[in-house]
């Protein structure tokens, strides 16, 4: 096992190494904005841009400037500064996660709690009205775009405009840290918690249904029945228990890609987090903030696929490294 | 005669599916008594396995209707609730299935699995429970007990695991053990070890067995009795010497010729059953068997014959139109080596009176 996680361990890094460089190559090959004209301001003379390059360092080659900014990655977890905002990227980051992180957390056990549960209750009552509705309903929760259902959301529910506004529901640009306001970061994020769930939750409880539907149907099923188990421990201890692996290899890819930044729903909300910074760095063609960023979430994901592959050998003990 | 253990009375088993109406066991009788052994033979959806499902109320599980009585011990299976049902599997009647290795949970230890029904049943500590799994490991046979009781199924060998889920069913000590194709899955000289496993522990049990197999020979060393299923229902039933000295049914010679035989010279063919088993949605019309059946006459494809005492032997029950005297004529020349197509040149079909 520990040989294994060293093995996997090294591979992250050529990965994220990879992907620094396809990250650089792209911003270089097909320049969307010159980040040097961009920080001249209105009336730049060639003069002054061309000092920018330099003091930016933009005026060496490709390679060196790749070389330089690995190295201070690497030794010194330095990500450089951002163009338009002069401070180091790695501040601009670590104040921009936590939103990030409390809006992935929040959400991940919003669609847990309903999508197993209704996944599990659909299962048990296979075909039943329950069953229908459900599936159907879940259809539609993931075919809705983000956007539009965090449109609606704030349509249906902001405290100032909403048709119906609940006094536990906090708008669109409301978030404020819980150190400050535990209550209104909760009301901030009640809503985008939900709409960012929404999606997530109808797959998982289509995912674990048809895992479900299918392990009842093993022949294990019918021994834990037959020694007299009751019900309850056959569809959880026997049941659930192995139908969650499909569930655990979603979650550790899904919670991966959410903390490398939800940019969707933190602009519907208006949320600081990494999503947004991301992309008004695009925006302002903010070269440093978007390697880090990119690095971020690559990081994040290879690192939950690691810890998935890890549980699963707890989950499976015929699972071996 | 004291009332039998078990006591199964026109037990049927249906399953609607979009096709029309499977009728899996179609009116079977059949008795256990206490400590005694039955067979249950037939092919592939003879209805054999789901007849004993339903005796277990397993068949709830997938919304199958059963009618009849199944009388176990006093009590109408059929009409007690879940949680009363439940309480009587693994405790009462206890069953192991045809494949060890997808019968048992892949991710939990075999002790585990063990303990875990003794606790379904008995109010113990989880030691207490750990303890009798081991216990009951030692007594079928697995070497090392309280070390393998903490491997993992797979980890064990095919006939290990099989003996695991003997253990697995003995543990409460039950009334009755159904054995579902207990060695189909297993090399030929593991099958033996678990006949014999069975045997002597039924012995020391005292417990009723009901032998569910495809195999004549399996339940040929095992059994008191046997009952021959074909289209979901009985259509011979006797003891098992009757069955191998004087087998009534064309079915059942069918089964008998099919197996190897040491008495017979060693050129003699097997003989396998044409045709294929009859669909239980459309069964075939009069005599169930009568599309496979060397010996039809056109009378068979419109009676449907009871399953009734062979006369002169009332112990030996046969659902078959031809008369006793035209049957112990086949069978005599099927016997010597005849072909079925020799035996009906040879035998005037007779049919009964009807």
């Amino acid at each position: 096992m520990g040989a294994y996680i060293g093995r996997r361990l090294v591979g992250a890094f050529v990965l994220l190494l990879v992907v620094s460089a396809l990250t650089f190559l792209f911003f270089n090959v097909l320049p969307s904005t010159d980040p040097a004209a961009l920080r001249a301001g209105r009336q730049p003379t060639p003069e002054l841009i061309a000092q920018i390059r330099e003091d930016l360092g933009l005026d060496r080659p490709i390679i060196v400037q790749f070389g330089d900014y690995m190295l201070q990655v690497f030794t010194h977890f330095d990500f450089g500064r951002s163009y338009q905002q002069d401070q180091p990227v790695i501040n601009l980051i670590t104040a921009r996660l936590p939103a990030t992180v409390y809006l992935a957390v929040g959400a991940v056990i919003i669609w847990l709690t309903i999508g197993l549960s209704v996944g599990i209750l659909a299962a048990v009552r296979h075909r039943s009205l329950f069953d229908r509705l459900s599936i159907g309903l879940s259809l539609v929760a993931i075919s809705a775009p983000v956007y539009w259902l965090g449109l609606v959301a704030l349509y249906l529910f902001a405290p100032n405009f909403g048709l119906i506004p609940l006094p536990f529901v906090g708008g669109q640009g409301s978030y404020a840290p819980p150190g400050q306001d535990l209550g209104g970061f909760v009301k901030a994020m009640i809503l985008p918690w939900f709409v960012l769930a929404a999606s997530f939750a109808a797959v998982y409880a289509r995912v674990l249904r048809g895992s479900l539907l299918e392990v009842i149907n093993e022949d294990y099923i019918r021994t834990a029945r037959a020694k007299g188990l009751r019900e309850r421990t056959v569809i959880f201890r026997h049941g659930v228990r192995s139908a969650i692996t499909p569930v655990v290899t979603l979650l550790g890819l899904d919670l991966g890609i959410l903390l490398g930044g939800a940019i969707l729903t933190e602009t519907v909300f208006n949320i600081p987090g990494l999503g947004r910074l991301a992309f008004s760095a695009i925006a302002r063609g903010d070269l440093p903030i978007i390697q880090g960023t990119v690095l971020f979430g690559a990081f994040f994901i290879v690192l939950f696929n690691l810890i998935v592959d890890v549980v699963y050998a707890f989950l499976d003990p015929r699972v071996r490294y | 005669m004291a009332q039998p253990l078990l006591e199964v009375r026109d037990l049927r088993v249906q399953f609607d599916t979009d096709d029309g109406v499977v009728r899996a066991v179609d009116g079977v009788n059949y008795s256990v008594g206490r400590g005694q052994s039955l067979g249950i033979v037939g092919e592939s959806g003879s209805g054999k396995s789901v007849s004993s499902l339903a005796v277990m109320g397993l068949t709830r599980f997938q919304g199958a209707r059963v009618t009849g009585e199944v009388i176990f011990d006093g009590r109408d299976l059929l009409t007690l609730s879940d949680e009363e049902l439940r309480r009587v599997r693994g405790k009462e009647i206890a069953m192991i299935f045809q494949d060890p290795l997808s019968s048992l949970h892949p991710f939990y230890r075999v002790g585990h699995q063990l303990a875990e029904a003794v606790r379904a049943h008995n109010d113990v500590s989880k030691g207490k429970a750990k303890e009798r799994a081991v216990e009951l490991l030692g007594m079928v046979g697995i070497p090392q007990p309280q070390r393998r009781a903490d491997a993992y199924p797979h980890e064990f060998s095919g006939g290990m695991r099989q003996r695991a889920m003997i253990a697995m069913a003995l543990i409460n000590d039950p009334k009755l053990l159904i054995a579902d194709e207990p060695t189909t899955a297993l090399d030929v000289t593991v099958q033996a070890q678990i006949l014999d496993l069975i045997e002597r522990l039924q012995k020391e049990t005292d417990a009723a067995v009901i032998m569910i197999t495809h195999d004549l020979g399996v339940v040929a060393e095992v059994t008191d009795e046997i009952a021959v299923m074909y289209a979901g229902r009985i259509i011979e039933r006797a003891t098992t010497d009757a069955i191998f000295d004087a087998p009534q049914h064309p079915y059942t010679w069918g089964l008998l010729r099919s197996i190897p035989r040491l008495d017979l010279p060693r050129d003699v063919e097997l003989v396998p059953i044409e045709g294929r088993p009859p669909s239980l949605i459309n069964r075939p019309s009069g005599c169930a068997f009568h599309p496979r059946c060397p010996f039809v006459r056109d009378a068979h494809k419109k009676i449907d014959p009871d399953l009734v005492a062979v006369e002169g032997d009332p112990g030996h029950l046969v659902a078959c139109l031809l008369t006793v005297e035209t049957r112990r004529q086949l069978w005599e020349k099927l016997r010597a080596g005849a072909d079925p197509a020799e035996a009906r040149e040879a035998v005037p079909l007779l049919s009964k009176e009807a």
